[in-house]
């Protein structure tokens, strides 16, 4: 059981990585997207750098969310299409396994995202990175539970009419911890605000650790009985 | 329950559909047997499509008793969905992903193995230039061969097509006909919903009709030629 659920994952992360790869949608629309909103947040502080470098950490971890949801919003318009959902139930496939593949190929879509919005935040923000530890740990914790809650709500909406505007309503939400512990894990990093960045950092470890928890119980009721 | 060799592959008993509160089925009575290709006919509306989705395990029986290969529907849809092989109207294909993408994705999914994918599309005839053709560009015909290709390698035990020949052209039809009939030659059941009497009517063992959510004739055995 517990190889077949690794292999039957595997080969629904491979699968979902190689329609990213023929389709580029996260890197031809999603990246641009994310520069965009970090250039758009500059713009309306009228570039105030000083600002921009106090908020960095708080308007990084909202261009990640957004584009984060447009990631998330893709892979599950994508299992809803031309009777892909109804084939996916009938395909053998271990609910479990589906869950654990698109989690975690959303999670390296979001890590890449990630790493391009850090080097956007450094050239337009002029942010100083330090707090490498502390940083790198939040940059690989946060998106375990933003694919984890985003794979469990896109379940949730995909058979639905409405999932395009449902989706963000349900998950923006549910993230919002999320963005508070992972603002307040990487301001300390960076020396903005004066907190315990390693609490805010284990919040973010339960949270995420919650959200794959729920997703293994929740997912499969979700697709075999919706 | 375990399944007997001698169950019959589809066992339905007053069953009942429904479709927000219209009744698709409305007390549908049905035995297919191992090798049995069964034709349901009727009108449009008539039930036929909720008919093949409750065998798939696709749709809630809310009245009555359906078992599908030994497994309750009521109870054990996860089973009944893993042991049979669904050819709706809609594709279920990716359109980023190409055909042979598609094909070896889905029959993996379904533990068949790479050689019975490729199997599958050359008896389709989607080897060659086609194999690497993103599903998006297809045509319906195209896809349709696709699908097969895919219920092809995973080689279920009961087969439930929805007007399987639409789409097709001459050839594709001939070979889907030679697939049904080794199908059932190798003893799995087949039900057909389709209008195409004429072709899907020479394939079947039985023609039964469908009318308002139930058979309106007594099972009919057909002489093939």
């Amino acid at each position: 059981m517990g190889s077949s659920l690794l292999s039957e994952s595997l080969l629904v992360f491979r699968k979902d990585l190689q329609i990213e790869r023929r389709s580029r949608v996260a890197m031809a629309q999603v990246a641009p997207f994310a520069f965009l909103v970090l250039i758009i947040f500059a713009f309306s502080l009228d570039g105030d750098l000083a600002t921009l470098k106090r908020l960095t950490s708080g308007l990084y971890w909202i261009a990640v969310l957004f584009s984060a949801l447009l990631i998330i919003q893709r892979a599950f318009t994508l299992e809803s299409q031309d009777g892909v959902r109804d084939a996916l139930r009938l395909s053998g496939l271990h609910p479990n396994a589906i869950f654990l593949g698109k989690t975690a190929a959303i999670f390296l879509q979001i890590v890449v995202i990630e790493i391009l919005l850090g080097l956007g935040v450094v050239v337009f923000y002029s942010a100083e990175l330090t707090g490498w530890g502390l940083l790198l740990a939040t940059a690989a914790v946060a998106p375990v539970g933003i694919a984890a809650a985003g794979t469990l709500y896109g379940v949730l909406t995909a058979g639905l009419r409405v999932k395009e505007t449902l989706l963000p309503i349900l998950l923006l939400p549910a993230l919002a911890p999320l963005l508070i512990a992972a603002t307040r894990t990487s301001g300390s990093a960076l020396g903005e605000v004066a907190v315990n960045g390693w609490s805010w950092f284990n919040f973010l470890a339960i949270f995420a650790l919650l959200y794959v928890g729920l997703g293994l119980i929740a997912f499969t009721p979700l697709l075999e009985e919706s | 329950m375990p399944e007997s060799p001698h169950d019959p592959v589809i066992a339905l008993r007053h069953a009942v559909v429904l479709l927000g509160r219209f009744p698709a089925l409305a007390g549908a009575d049905l035995t297919v047997n191992r090798g049995e290709v069964v034709l349901v006919s009727g009108p449009n509306g008539a039930g036929k499509t909720t008919l093949l989705r409750l065998c798939a395990g696709l749709s809630r029986l809310d009245d009555g008793t359906a078992h599908v290969l030994g497994h309750d529907v009521m109870t054990d849809r996860r089973a009944v969905r893993r042991a049979v092989g669904y050819l709706g109207h809609a594709s279920g294909l990716y359109d980023d992903l190409t055909v042979a993408d598609n094909v070896a994705f889905w029959a993996q999914a379904a533990g068949a193995s790479k050689a019975d994918a490729t199997a599958a599309m050359n008896r389709l005839q989607l080897d060659g230039r086609l194999s690497d053709v993103p599903v998006a560009l297809l045509s319906a015909g195209q896809r349709r061969r696709t699908g097969l290709a895919i219920l092809l390698a995973q080689r279920p035990r009961l087969w439930l097509l929805d007007e399987p020949h639409a789409a097709l052209d001459k050839a594709a039809r001939d070979t889907l006909d030679q697939i049904i009939r080794q199908a059932a030659a190798g003893g799995a059941a087949v039900m057909i919903a389709s209008h195409d009497h004429e072709r899907a009517g020479a394939l079947a063992d039985r023609t039964l009709t469908l009318a308002g959510g139930h058979f309106v004739n007594a099972d009919r055995v057909v002489a093939n030629g």
